[in-house]
């Protein structure tokens, strides 16, 4: 047997000039609302309705969401108290009804201030927070260089499974989506540049275009993006968690310092672990371009590869390397702020990740641009 | 079933894996009563909680809620039940970018048609009803322990549950706070006429609130004792609800 809830009954008559007695049995509750509220409307709405007398004797059931009910009707009808009548209600519905008719409302949202003042408040407050932001990250490079003469002085206090563990999420993890993203980016830079140089006859040199490109500019870069959506996003969400979750305070309180504990291992097993991640990419990448090479291009593997070789120079490696080092630092300094920044509930957590990425990958592009800049002065 | 069983809990076997975490639990809960179900830490209270309310499914056993049984009907069914019982999580469990008021008028405006002042009303009245209506437009994170649990308290009432489902009420609280929840309770089951099911292991409260009470024990995973606080306390004959009982009184 299934218990369904019970609904009320309506005996609706008309006298003739605008008066109307509306005889309810049965509940006039929560669960009854909706039927109630679309029976009596249907019912009264096309007709001229001076007064209404509600006839409740036979009421079973009422709670507030019944007076609320006759409460709504009796606004959409516009009519006074002495031409909407309760009769034979019990004294609760009564006390219900009256309340709905006193009772003031809330307001579901926050209570604004007027826009100027809002403009104000709001300029005041994002130049508060610009500020703060400043201070967390000084702060926080601060607390980076103390860890890291602790971390020489003492060096046991670094916690290297931590690192071990954080190189495998971090690096060992991220293999297949880096090998797979260069493979097809290498395919991809092949076959649109050898359109071009197809028509010179300068087929050899896509193996260099491909090479040279991913070896010291798109490798780093694209390793980075795709470390800082993963594992920069993920550092953020975890150290906010437990931000938002007392851990922290609990490190704290147990005399642990927080960015050695949290900080200092997952940067370096990105320092460790994205330099070998941009060399596994320019891997991947060349290969793309191999596949390219040898099935539309005409190239043999061998020449393909030899040319590759020629093109590259132990400079153009290190200058990739130097570059993912030092997105490796950002990526993972930037989740970590964030994490350590988040403050409130769950939605800090989902802020902290979509901020650690936003700008993780801002400042990638920027110091992209910056040895851009120092190499076109290092000649 | 008996006809004066709100809910009833029919042969419960809880497992987790090969963890045995209740074994044949059976108990029946009488309209407009304030049932505690009682044990220590790790007893499996809040898991007997979470399948009362449907939140999981049991190894074996039945669960009915004013006569659906929840652990194999139909979804429409266990809809129906859902809208008989309201919900207060230990956590408070609001909704943490939602201002107080926003919490409560959520379940009001998914399962009702009302008009948006008349939503606005009510929310206004649930929040009275637990001493909150100036607090409609705070956040969950800029207010206290026992405000977060009178919301979510309120949020609970929102559509006038008859059953009142209440985990850990006073965990965390002060004891002047714990009273207030305490006496909320009796005002609720008092004047809303709503079966009330707690669980605690919160000895003050017990004694404050609880009509009748249920014992689980960590060891047996069964129900070790049950009857009224008093009784357990005065004529208990099981050592672990003796040790239990003295050494908080």
């Amino acid at each position: 047997m299934v218990t369904s809830f019970s609904l009320p009954s309506f005996e609706i008559s008309d006298s003739g000039d605008g008066q109307w007695l509306v005889r309810v049995s049965g509940p006039l509750n929560i669960h009854s609302a909706d039927e109630t509220r679309s029976r009596l409307t249907v019912s009264l709405k096309n007709n001229a309705v001076k007064s209404v007398v509600f006839d409740l004797e036979q009421v079973s059931a009422v709670d507030e969401y019944g007076a609320l009910v006759l409460s709504e009707l009796k606004d959409r009808l516009a009519l006074s108290e002495n031409n909407f009548q309760l009769l034979n209600a019990p004294e609760i519905l009564v006390q219900h009804f009256r309340r709905m008719a006193s009772e003031s409302t809330v307001s579901l949202r926050r209570p604004r201030s007027f826009a100027g003042y809002e403009f104000i408040t709001q300029t005041g407050a994002t130049t508060i927070e610009t500020l703060r932001g400043i201070r967390d990250f000084v702060t926080f490079i601060g607390a980076l260089v103390l860890s890291g003469i602790r971390v020489a002085g003492k060096p046991k206090s670094l916690r290297t499974h931590d690192i071990v563990r954080y190189m495998k999420t971090t690096g060992v993890d991220a293999l297949p989506v880096v090998g797979l993203i260069s493979f097809l980016i290498g395919l991809i830079m092949a076959f649109m540049s050898s359109l071009q140089l197809k028509q010179f006859g300068a087929n050899i040199y896509v193996a260099s275009l491909v090479a040279l490109s991913m070896v010291s500019e798109l490798g780093p870069i694209m390793t980075a993006i795709i470390v800082s959506g993963r594992s920069g996003s993920a550092y953020a969400a975890e150290i906010s968690t437990m931000k938002i979750s007392e851990e922290i305070d609990a490190l704290i309180t147990m005399g642990f310092d927080p960015v050695l504990f949290l900080a200092i291992p997952r940067m370096i097993a990105a320092v460790i672990v994205i330099p070998l991640l941009t060399m596994f990419a320019n891997l991947f990448a060349i290969a793309g371009g191999l596949l390219i090479g040898v099935t539309m291009l005409d190239l043999s593997a061998s020449s393909y590869i030899t040319q590759t070789i020629n093109s590259l120079n132990l400079f153009e490696l290190n200058w990739g390397l130097s570059k993912s080092f030092v997105f490796a630092i950002l990526i993972s300094g930037v989740g970590c702020l964030r994490g350590f920044q988040a403050k409130g509930g769950a939605s800090a957590v989902g802020h902290a990740a979509t901020s650690a990425v936003v700008t993780s990958i801002f400042l990638i592009v920027l110091f992209d641009s910056i040895f851009a800049v120092v190499r076109s002065y290092w000649g | 079933m008996s006809d004066h069983a709100v809910a009833d809990v029919q042969n419960l076997t809880v497992k987790y894996g090969d963890a045995l975490i209740l074994d044949n639990i059976s108990f029946t809960v009488r309209p407009q009563e304030i049932f505690v179900i009682l044990g220590g830490s790790g007893s499996g209270k809040s898991t007997l909680l979470r399948h009362m309310i449907g939140l999981e499914q049991p190894a074996s056993g039945d669960v009915l809620i004013d006569a659906i049984n929840i652990t194999r009907c139909s979804d429409r069914d266990f809809y129906t039940a859902l809208k008989k019982i309201g919900v207060l999580f230990q956590s408070s469990a609001l909704i943490s970018s939602m201002t107080l008021s926003e919490n409560v008028a959520l379940p009001i405006l998914e399962f009702t048609n009302f008009s948006k002042r008349s939503i606005e009303k009510m929310v206004q009245i649930k929040l009275a009803l637990v001493g909150l209506e100036r607090y409609g437009g705070y956040l969950p994170s800029e207010i206290s322990g026992g405000m977060k649990k009178r919301a979510g308290l309120a949020r609970a009432l929102a559509l006038n549950p008859e059953i009142l489902f209440l985990d850990e009420p006073s965990a965390g609280l002060d004891p002047v706070t714990a009273a207030e929840i305490d006496r909320l309770i009796l005002d609720i089951n008092q004047n809303l006429k709503t079966t009330v099911i707690i669980v605690t292991h919160e000895l003050a409260s017990i004694f404050a609130v609880a009509q009748r009470v249920i014992m689980l024990d960590k060891t047996t995973k069964q129900i070790i004792a049950q009857g009224s606080p008093a009784d357990l306390r005065d004529r208990c004959d099981h050592p672990y609800v003796c040790k239990f009982f003295k050494r908080q009184i």
